[in-house]
């Protein structure tokens, strides 16, 4: 391939396809979804910031909850259309538009971020935070002085403020600019046709991915992970990634099904296309699945009390019963009903599994957040905790009635809120954008793509 | 008397051939098949066939590779031979869950590529589709369409001219041998 092949015009390619959404389509989806969202958050920040510092406490981690969520969901799309360049994959040129309007979301994600970093951080970190200052006198507690926290004195060259944000900002400037770039350079191919510039694209995904693929892993752990800052799992990155990833292709499957019921994307996304959605949908559940075990079955057989602690809180207030639910929700029934290939290829059969997998991946990001939420100090509360244990377990009903009595409906506004407002904001970029890489040199193989 | 197998007719490229199944089948054929140097796409549905039933005995083989393993792990650390490991149950699911993993893909594998075997037939030293003299070049630039005598529509004579009006360029009658 030389650096100046053109692609041909598009009226050659497909004289039929409708490269635009005309004024005014979509535009009542984006609205509403956009309305709604706002509407939500709303209500969350409304009900959330009332109250005493407790309640104040357990509304950030909601808001928390709903953050990662959704976040997964846009860095998922970010990492998608590198792949697709990486993979100089001809299948999914039509569906990667899509997910380049969804990683544009991303910014927002920033904005929404500063909540977290303005008010949320101290009710969310404060167990590291302000780890060996006395809370009375903010005096710093010193080695041998009662309160000393060894673990945390140690991890506090990581582990601080300023060093916190400076890593969230090197994250979003990592995620905004490469998302930036790979939808500027995907539009302007629509303009020149330019076949060098995928070749640009691809190049540049490799160093993109190693970038996302720390800073992806590096974010779990600050904004995540550290909410128990005694404890750590190497594992912890991929399984958050794995999750959203997942969620992403739930997200896109609904929304170029929603697009498709409106008449456009009918060519490029078909069920060839869903069918494909669906198999890596799939396949990203089992390898959740797969990390998510893989970091359970080590912690369970070396059964090292600070490793185990974070499942130890997991098996309390009603949490083991979430951890059945995952274990069922994210694995067992969806790998069941996902795997027939007439499942994947019909689209409202399709659409239930993306519909539950979107629900199950917020109660998995409730199983890794909302436990901490009014401990998180291992030290503190494991009497507590071998108290309990040694009690023996109660049944999965009990269990399940005290998680359902635990979560509050800030937790679901957070969540559907932001997923929402990312889904506006994707309808949004769709409306202003061609539908589709008008002019990449792997668009006739899209159209004519077919699952053997 | 001498029987045949069927009819073996040779196309210049995947649009010919495809359109011929197309055709074939639109006649009310049914033992039709296609021999063709790379895929091509939709042909299986041009020769209307079927979805595979091989997904279901992978499936029957992947639950019985779960089942075994299961019970192998659970007689042999529970039943004959119990063993506290290190404060483990004798039979602690989630040491089992890797071995019953790879036992279930071994036996998937093992359905898939011996169910495969035995829905074709195979193995098998010849088959009269080599009869034809120009079935080599199915590996390399041509395209064969067969119909087995076996079709309740087969006639050596019609089928034949069936095959010659949509534009096969080398029809050749096999033996059956």
């Amino acid at each position: 391939m030389t650096a100046t092949m053109t692609a041909p015009p598009i009226e050659k390619v497909a004289p039929n396809l409708v490269t635009r959404v005309k004024d005014g389509d979509l535009k009542a989806g984006q609205m509403a979804m956009l309305g709604l969202g706002i509407a939500l958050l709303a209500i969350a920040f409304a009900t959330g910031l009332g109250g005493d510092k407790e309640h104040q406490g357990r509304f950030w981690f909601s808001y928390l909850t709903g953050y990662m969520g959704v976040l997964g969901i846009t860095l998922g799309a970010l990492f998608f259309t590198m792949v697709q360049h990486i993979t100089r994959a001809g299948w999914s040129v039509g569906v990667r538009r899509v997910a380049e309007n969804v990683a544009a979301a991303i910014p927002v994600m920033a904005l929404l971020f500063l909540p977290i970093a303005l008010v949320g951080f101290d009710h969310l970190y404060h167990h590291w935070a302000h780890a060996n200052v006395n809370p009375e006198t903010h005096a710093a507690i010193l080695p041998g002085q009662p309160g000393y926290d060894h673990v945390l004195a140690g991890k506090s060259g990581y582990l601080n403020k300023q060093f916190f944000f400076i890593r969230a900002g090197i994250y979003f400037a990592i995620w905004i600019s490469l998302s930036l770039f790979f939808r500027r350079n995907s539009l302007k191919q629509d303009e020149t046709g330019d076949g060098a510039l995928s070749l640009k694209m691809a190049r540049l995904a490799a160093p993109g991915l190693l970038l996302f693929a720390l800073s992806i892993t590096f974010a779990a752990f600050d904004w995540i992970m550290s909410l128990d800052p005694h404890w750590f799992s190497t594992m912890f990155g991929i399984c958050y990634f794995a999750g959203g990833f997942m969620s992403f292709l739930a997200f896109t499957a609904l929304l170029a099904r929603w697009i498709r019921s409106k008449g456009y994307l009918g060519e490029v996304i078909n069920t060839e296309h869903f069918h494909d959605i669906g198999k890596l949908m799939f396949a990203f559940m089992v390898f959740w699945t797969y990390v998510n075990f893989s970091q359970y079955m080590l912690i369970w057989y070396a059964n090292l009390p600070e490793e185990t602690v974070w499942f130890e809180h997991r098996r309390h207030n009603g949490w083991s019963s979430v951890g059945t639910i995952l274990v069922f929700g994210h694995f067992l029934v969806p790998f069941v009903f996902l795997m027939s290939r007439h499942i994947k290829r019909n689209g409202f059969t399709l659409s239930l599994g993306a519909v539950f997998l979107l629900v199950i991946h917020w109660i998995d990001m409730q199983y890794l957040i909302l436990p901490q939420a009014g401990h998180g100090h291992g030290a503190a509360h494991a009497t507590e905790a071998v108290e309990i244990s040694n009690a023996g377990h109660p049944p999965f009903s009990h269990d399940l009635n005290l998680w359902l009595h635990n979560i509050q409906p800030n937790d679901a506004l957070c969540y559907f809120g932001m997923l929402c407002l990312v889904a506006g904001i994707a309808i949004l970029f769709v409306r202003k954008n061609n539908l589709v890489p008008l002019r990449d040199p792997r668009l006739s193989e899209t159209l004519h793509f077919q699952n053997i | 008397m001498a029987n045949h197998w069927g009819i073996v007719a040779e196309f210049e490229s995947p649009a010919a051939i495809y359109h011929a199944a197309e055709k074939v089948t639109a006649q009310g054929y049914t033992k039709v098949d296609a021999h063709t140097p790379f895929p091509v796409h939709g042909l299986d549905k041009a020769l209307r066939q079927g979805p595979s039933h091989l997904g279901w005995i992978v499936v029957c083989c992947g639950a019985m590779g779960i089942f075994l393993a299961q019970l192998m792990m659970y007689w042999m650390n529970a039943v004959d031979y119990p063993f506290w490991v290190s404060g483990k149950q004798p039979y602690a699911w989630p040491t089992t869950i890797p071995i019953t993993f790879e036992l279930m893909v071994l036996l998937s594998a093992f359905g898939a590529v011996f169910g495969m075997f035995g829905i074709n037939k195979l193995p098998r030293l010849h088959h009269p589709i080599f009869n034809h003299s120009q079935i080599h070049r199915a590996t390399d630039d041509r395209f064969f369409l067969s119909i087995e005598s076996t079709d309740p529509k087969f006639d050596r004579n019609a089928t034949a001219k069936l095959l010659e009006s949509i534009g096969a360029k080398h029809i050749e009658l096999l033996e059956d041998a």
